[in-house]
């Protein structure tokens, strides 16, 4: 694109602009009509969600500039805002699909209209290249399609050029919900083939840097550690041709300076927002914040098995009703969160989840279940803190050392670094008393329990191992929810955390973004990604 | 010194760097490989299980011997090949010659700043000792290293961006309204002006004011402090006094024979904070969004991008080099003794 044709469509003011008072002093919202400023302080590292080394941030990338065969549907809040529809899938690049009468496939029709950016239409062998690829370049995307039983590339039939055939390996209830989140992205795979060499058969190296999409958006400019900028695609076929002409989503790395430029009106959205921001930013009069309860995610306390005092279970229960959750949540949270603390039965009503497990602060309690162990004397454990997640976990962790103190147990706080954080707590399993955070993609309880509390599985930071767990998931993890068997199953997976206690949960956290008054339509979703086809500057 | 031809000094100069730079190499080498953390980890991504870190260890090339992967980097390196950030999924030498240039353009403008203010003020103060001039020198040198750059930068941002709106957005090297020009040198403002975009220059000069101020202020210190210092002690010495006593004017004894002499430690300084500050304005860089160096040198280590930290340290080292043999030049053009024994 031309210079100079740049400048005339984005409208920009007279020479010297950048020094001249006037020009500053003009609100952004005067930033060129259909251009959306987002500013983010985090960096987008690629183009394609299936490379190695593609950080969330670029997540971004998948949602918006390509399509999935199916999405997730969008509904309102009570409260008028947004979020995703995890119960409704609704048509992407597939305008239907229909499931075997012996329920072990599924088959999509491919829209007949629909194109990619360079006008070749999207066929079931695009479908086909893409999922291969999803499924065998091993690392992040195999993985979460395997969540889905999406592991091998026989599974993967083209039927003819609209028709595309899924073979289950086993009946899931995860199977068509992982189609929608952004890892089965379709890629043009005329174009990428193009780029594939013997030594790199996916094009990982070309799609990494071009994308080659349908998406309501495509790629302008790419200034790696700068900024992204998207423009609309004109002829996108899913859905209606998107309100934004042009995003420029800016890193500014700085939390004052992005509350600054919002503030000012320069930068349309802003994420993300530092927990004692949120607050504040709400009650100014050109800005709001929308927070949502990030689904199937939770703070937790965890306590490893390979810790000697934790594997007596009154010991992990006094150190549950010693901490102080309410001083946590306003101090730590700034009430930003539902509380997972304070809950009525030892035995789950609901199979609702995340939900409060029945704890809260009784120091008499934690005292008497303590004087009935080895350790009624007290102990000494360190507690150990993601220095990357500063703003919740140390103010959460010095809370905790003052409640523990009380009963007698004295935790010294240990900061580790973003980076060493991972290896520590959730591949070693080494940190004795932590403080962690997962969240599940697909909104199951036992999709959570999958990942957290089963033997060896990544984020069991506890290196628990229960039996009757492991049972309870296998037995659940493909189970339809509206099976009579998955909700006492369920519960009894629930009592058995509320009463063994590998983690301690502290709240649900919210997802937080502020943006100006005049944006509409943001929907919140579980990848957290801005999805900007349904954005509106009003 | 014996006379030798200023090429022969040159050459001398670098082949003195070669050890240092080789030397360089092994030790950043070996230690990335000692940051804690593991990159097959922290690259395996939000979900991964142990198979799949395995699977990117053997990709990266981390399961084999220390010994083959460091002949496999010298092999790279040889071939003008940094190798790859994994963290930002570009060739280290590509993001290095985008981001050098910015944070060059913005310490060369800090610098240029810090002396037109430092240079007089300690040039003033030496001459008149403990004036008021002389304790404005101190507070404000005081002041200059004593406040964290981030405040300054912040304290900055908020008065003159938010409160007055008199600076631009602090949104990195250009408003969001303009394309960076055609790259020939990398500084924004030099490119336009070659290409003759007087709109786009003042808008890359806007955005490098509040952040080269913020630099320079840090800088002040040491700058003017070495002009006080080595200002006394040049009008202190004898020359001067014969200088004096033969009657010049005051400002040829205080500009040429006292600034001349006191000129060369300061001129050392330069090169030390020149180098200093392109590699540690990292806070700086945060406040004001500037794609720096620095800051690309931080992420790196905090993700155990081997690759990029190695290609961060090569660079400075080796502008260290060249910065210190610049200084070793300049040193020898203006020593008046030089001059005096030829």
């Amino acid at each position: 694109m031309d210079r100079r044709q740049f400048l005339k469509t984005t409208g920009t003011v007279a020479a010297g602009a950048g020094v001249m008072p006037l020009f500053s002093m003009l609100p952004a919202e005067a930033a060129p009509k259909g251009v959306l400023v987002v500013i983010s302080g985090e960096t987008i590292n690629s183009m394609d969600i299936h490379r190695k080394g593609t950080n969330r941030p670029s997540y971004v990338n998948a949602v918006n500039l390509y399509d999935r065969l199916i999405e997730f549907g969008v509904k309102k809040k009570p409260d008028g805002s947004f979020t995703y529809d995890y119960s409704k899938l609704v048509p992407g690049i597939a305008e239907s699909w229909e499931i075997a009468k012996d329920g072990m496939s599924v088959t999509f029709k491919i829209r007949k209209n629909a194109v990619f950016w360079d006008g070749s239409p999207v066929t079931a062998n695009d479908v086909k290249w893409s999922f291969d690829r999803a499924v065998s370049v091993g690392g992040f995307p195999s993985t979460q399609m395997k969540a889905g039983s999406l592991e091998k590339p026989e599974q993967f039939v083209v039927v003819d050029a609209k028709t595309f055939t899924i073979k289950f390996l086993r009946k899931s209830k995860l199977t068509l919900p992982d189609l929608a989140v952004p890892v089965p992205m379709i890629i043009n795979s005329k174009v990428a083939k193009k780029h594939a060499t013997a030594k790199d058969p996916w094009a990982t190296e070309y799609l990494h840097r071009n994308p080659a999409g349908s998406g309501p958006f495509k790629l302008e400019r790419w200034n790696p550690g700068q900024q992204v900028v998207y423009a609309r695609n004109e002829k996108w076929t899913q859905g209606p041709v998107p309100a934004i002409k042009r995003i420029i989503l800016r890193e500014v790395p700085s939390q004052a300076t992005r509350r600054a430029l919002l503030e000012r009106g320069d930068a349309h959205m802003a994420f993300p927002v530092a927990l004692k921001d949120a607050n504040e930013l709400k009650s100014k009069k050109n800005l709001k914040v929308i927070g949502t309860p990030i689904e199937n995610c939770m703070y937790i306390v965890g306590l490893n098995f390979k810790f000697k005092p934790f594997q007596d279970k009154k010991v992990r229960q006094a150190v549950a009703w010693a901490i102080p959750y309410e001083e946590i949540f306003k101090n730590a949270a700034y009430g930003r969160g539902v509380p997972m603390w304070g809950g009525k039965a030892t035995k789950p009503e609901t199979i609702e989840w995340p939900q409060p497990f029945p704890y809260k602060t009784d120091l008499d309690k934690a005292k008497a279940l303590l004087a009935q162990t080895d350790y009624k004397d007290g102990f000494e454990v360190p507690l150990s803190i993601n220095l990357g997640l500063s703003d919740w976990t140390e103010p959460t962790a010095l809370l905790i050392q003052e409640g523990l103190a009380k009963i007698g147990i004295k935790a010294s706080i240990e900061k580790i670094p973003g980076a060493t954080w991972r290896t520590a707590s959730l591949v070693e399993k080494r940190l004795a008393f932590h403080l962690e955070t997962f969240g599940g993609w697909l909104n199951y309880p036992d999709y959570y329990f999958f990942w957290a509390y089963l033997k060896g599985h990544l984020f069991n930071s506890s290196n628990y191992h229960n039996p009757e767990i492991e049972k309870l998931v296998s037995e659940t993890l493909y189970l339809e929810v509206d099976d009579p068997a998955y909700a006492p199953k369920i519960k009894r997976m629930l009592e058995i955390a509320f009463d063994d206690l590998p983690r301690i949960p502290l709240w649900q956290p919210f997802d937080d973004i502020a943006m100006q008054k005049n944006v509409e339509g943001y929907t919140y979703f579980f990848h957290r990604q801005l999805v900007a086809a349904n954005i509106k500057l009003t | 010194m014996a006379r030798r031809s200023k090429s022969a000094l040159v050459g001398r100069r670098l082949l003195q760097a070669a050890p240092s730079v080789v030397g360089i190499i092994i030790v950043t080498f070996l230690l990335t490989r000692a940051l804690p953390g593991d990159p097959a980890v922290y690259f395996a991504g939000p979900a991964a299980d142990e198979n799949s870190i395995a699977q990117i260890r053997a990709s990266l090339g981390l399961d084999r011997p220390l010994h083959e992967q460091f002949i496999f980097y010298v092999g790279d390196l040889l071939q003008g090949d940094l190798g790859k950030s994994l963290s930002t999924g570009q060739p280290v030498l590509d993001e290095i010659l985008s981001r050098l240039p910015a944070s060059l353009e913005l310490t060369l403008l800090a610098l240029i700043f810090s002396i037109a203010v430092a240079l007089p003020l300690g040039v003033l103060a030496a001459t008149r000792p403990n004036s008021w001039i002389d304790q404005l020198c101190r507070i404000v040198t005081t002041a200059g290293v004593s406040l964290p750059t981030f405040f300054t930068g912040l304290f900055l941002v908020y008065v003159f961006y938010y409160l007055l709106g008199l600076a631009p957005a602090p949104m990195g090297r250009l408003n969001i309204a303009f394309l960076p020009p055609d790259p020939v040198t990398g500084f924004f403002t030099i490119d336009a002006l070659l290409a003759g975009d007087l709109e786009t220059f003042w808008a890359a000069i806007g955005q490098l004011i509040l952040p080269a101020i913020t630099l320079g202020l840090f800088t002040l210190a040491p700058i003017a402090r070495m002009t006080r210092g080595a200002m006394l002690q040049a009008l202190g010495s004898e020359f001067i006094r014969t200088a004096r006593a033969a009657g010049l004017p005051r400002r040829k004894v205080v500009l040429t024979y006292g600034l001349g002499n006191a000129v060369l430690p300061v001129v050392t300084t330069l090169g030390m904070v020149f180098s200093f500050m392109l590699g540690s304005n990292v806070l700086v860089e945060k406040v004001f969004a500037w794609p720096g160096i620095g800051s690309y040198a931080i992420e790196a280590l905090v993700a155990s991008d081997y690759a990029a930290v190695q290609g961060f340290v090569l660079t400075m080292a080796i502008l260290f080099v060249v910065v210190n043999l610049a200084i070793d030049i300049v040193y020898t053009m203006i020593d008046p003794r030089v001059g005096i024994e030829g």
